[in-house]
């Protein structure tokens, strides 16, 4: 009893962040688990049917699509990012004039909502009055633009939307890692005469590993959750190519009243973020702390 | 020694050398490109159609038409209804606002319970509390949405607010309970000395300290929330969707004409409250980001 009273009011006030953790973090992915083992359909029932619904969804030709997408829109968007962003970063870190004009102009995408993006660039992109268009009446009448309806180039032009939305956001936190570096260790390295961008990539960028690391964990969790951007700027088309898992499980849950199969996908894309997030934490969590005694 | 016997001698150090200049170049370039779409979206919102059908996507208009922002604003279709954004508007406001409040206090409650008055197993919820915030959306919504309609919330705008502060919740009890213990602790055992209890000290003494904070707390959560798509689709029902719902709508339309200058007029509409944010905010946003660069 003593144990429960003690510190009463604390307790109290996390009694909301604690029943949340149970029932939402925890108690959804229990609840998917479990119907993701059943055939339901339009409502939730208990008619199990084992790994069937797994067995099914790798089956599936638009799951694999969705998947290829993802590896392909994860590996762009993350080396994009972190490309630009650290180039990005490295210029402004040049004393330059106007630093915070262009860190204000490659960071505003970022404050702007993904469908807001994807819509602007669906109309840029657009294969008839967009860029394209431009370029014609300039006189390049080869140039093609023609991304958003070849079905082989539509997820590289989601990529470029991303990144000029990410990039901005990987470059502030580059910039901060570069910020931190010690005056002295750029008095040495050039009193050694070894050239800037030799400092920058075999000094400087393993000195920042942290946030690199921090970079690419936080873009590789927000890579599998993809859904608004897509949507608004292809619809998961032409067709179904550049459709992903995040649109399969929507799609299962809301157009297509096939839960099951949305319930097991989505625990797919569960265990996938976990692999990701599972090295990191323990590096961060555990293997740090050691690191620290 | 007389220090001002050192004159400088040799060559003036050049300020703007050739890999400079190049430098400067290739920076522009980078911001011309970052510039680009919010150029385009600004001028084909005051072109009329057929300049745009016949015109160049990157010149500026020959004759500046206002058609498109009323049309946007009060007369543009999403679905069934012709009200334009306005709604979108109105409802984005009303489950920000409260979303906001909301989910900030429970992260501000919660960030100093964590940080002061720790019980065995609080930081076994944290953790659980943290790793909530990488959960895909898509695995948890389905089941929340059986949730709030077993409690009777679903598809309104209790339901959306509490969604919201879920999903907020991860991120703002993590950053209040870094800033909180990073305050000085005497601060705090002087409090209790004093014959502070929980309640009295988070009123007197946490609370005016945690301005900082709680900017960067609100500008995170303004912006993320208004800048949601899927959770606004999903749990706010008909009646409450907001803006970016609508603009969606308004965009995607599948019958009649395309009007790429109404289009862009709401999608500027659209995100004139994150930008304003932004633009306004400056160096706070990129705390808040900084700090919130977990939220999913």
């Amino acid at each position: 009893m003593y144990y429960l009273t003690k510190n009463l009011a604390s307790k109290i006030s996390l009694l909301p962040m604690i029943i949340i953790s149970l029932t939402v973090f925890v108690g959804c992915i229990i609840y998917s688990f479990i119907y993701s083992l059943t055939g339901s359909k339009l409502i939730p029932a208990l008619n199990y049917v084992g790994f069937q619904q797994y067995e099914r969804l790798f089956k599936s030709r638009k799951w694999d699509v969705a998947v290829e997408n993802i590896f392909i829109y994860g590996f762009v968007f993350t080396i994009g990012c972190l490309v630009i962003g650290f180039l990005l970063a490295v210029l402004i870190d040049q004393k330059i004039r106007g630093e915070s004009l262009f860190r204000t102009i490659f960071l505003y995408p970022y404050a702007m909502s993904f469908v807001v993006t994807g819509l602007v660039w669906k109309w840029v992109l657009n294969p008839t009055f967009g860029l394209e268009h431009s370029m014609h009446l300039w006189g390049f009448d080869w140039f093609k633009l023609d991304w958003l309806v070849n079905r082989e180039l539509a997820i590289y032009a989601v990529c470029i939307a991303a990144v000029w939305q990410g990039a901005g956001f990987v470059m502030v936190l580059m910039l901060a890692g570069l910020r931190g570096i010690d005056e002295d260790i750029w008095k040495s390295l050039s009193i050694e005469g070894i050239p800037k961008w030799r400092s920058y990539l075999f000094v400087i960028l393993p000195m920042i590993r942290p946030m690199v690391v921090t970079s690419i964990v936080l873009i590789a969790a927000g890579v599998v959750k993809v859904y608004d951007l897509i949507l608004a700027l292809t619809s998961g088309g032409p067709g179904y190519a550049t459709t992903t898992p995040a649109m399969y499980v929507m799609e299962n849950f809301f157009s297509r009243a096939n839960l099951g199969q949305a319930f097991a996908a989505s625990i797919i894309m569960f265990i996938s973020v976990v692999c990701i997030l599972a090295p990191w934490a323990y590096y961060e969590f555990y293997f740090r702390n050691k690191e620290a005694k | 020694m007389n220090t001002n016997n050192f004159q400088p001698n040799g060559p003036r150090p050049k300020h703007l050398t050739i890999g400079r200049i190049g430098m400067y170049c290739f920076i522009f370039m980078c911001a011309l490109f970052f510039l680009m779409p919010l150029y385009v979206m600004i001028v084909t919102s005051l072109k009329d159609m057929d300049e745009i059908r016949s015109g160049n996507l990157l010149y500026i208009p020959k004759v500046l038409s206002f058609y498109a922002w009323p049309k946007a604003w009060s007369e543009a279709c999403t679905g069934f209804v012709c009200e334009g954004l306005k709604p979108g508007l109105i409802n984005s406001i009303k489950i920000t606002v409260p979303s906001v409040i909301v989910s900030v206090s429970l992260g501000a409650i919660n960030g100093y319970a964590l940080a002061f008055w720790r019980f065995k197993g609080a930081y076994f919820f944290f953790g659980l509390c943290l790793f909530g915030a990488f959960i895909p959306y898509q695995v948890m919504v389905y089941p929340l949405l059986k949730i709030e309609s077993a409690i009777g919330i679903y598809s309104s705008l209790p339901g959306i607010i509490l969604v919201h502060t879920i999903f907020g919740m991860p991120i703002l009890t993590l950053i209040f309970r870094n800033f909180y213990a990073s305050l000085p602790i005497d601060l705090f055992k002087a409090a209790r000395i004093d014959g502070g209890n929980f309640i009295k000290i988070f009123f007197y003494v946490i609370i005016p300290m945690s301005t900082p904070i709680t900017i960067v707390a609100v500008i995170l959560q303004v912006t993320g929330i208004w800048n949601d798509f899927l959770l606004g689709l999903v749990f706010a029902g008909r009646d409450n969707q907001p803006m970016t719902v609508q603009l969606n709508n308004i965009v995607q339309v599948d019958y009649g004409v395309a009007e790429y200058n109404v289009d862009m007029a709401a999608t500027i509409l659209t995100s004139l409250v994150p930008l304003f944010v932004y633009f306004i905010s400056g160096r706070w946003f990129v705390r808040g980001i900084a700090a919130g660069a977990i939220k999913g």
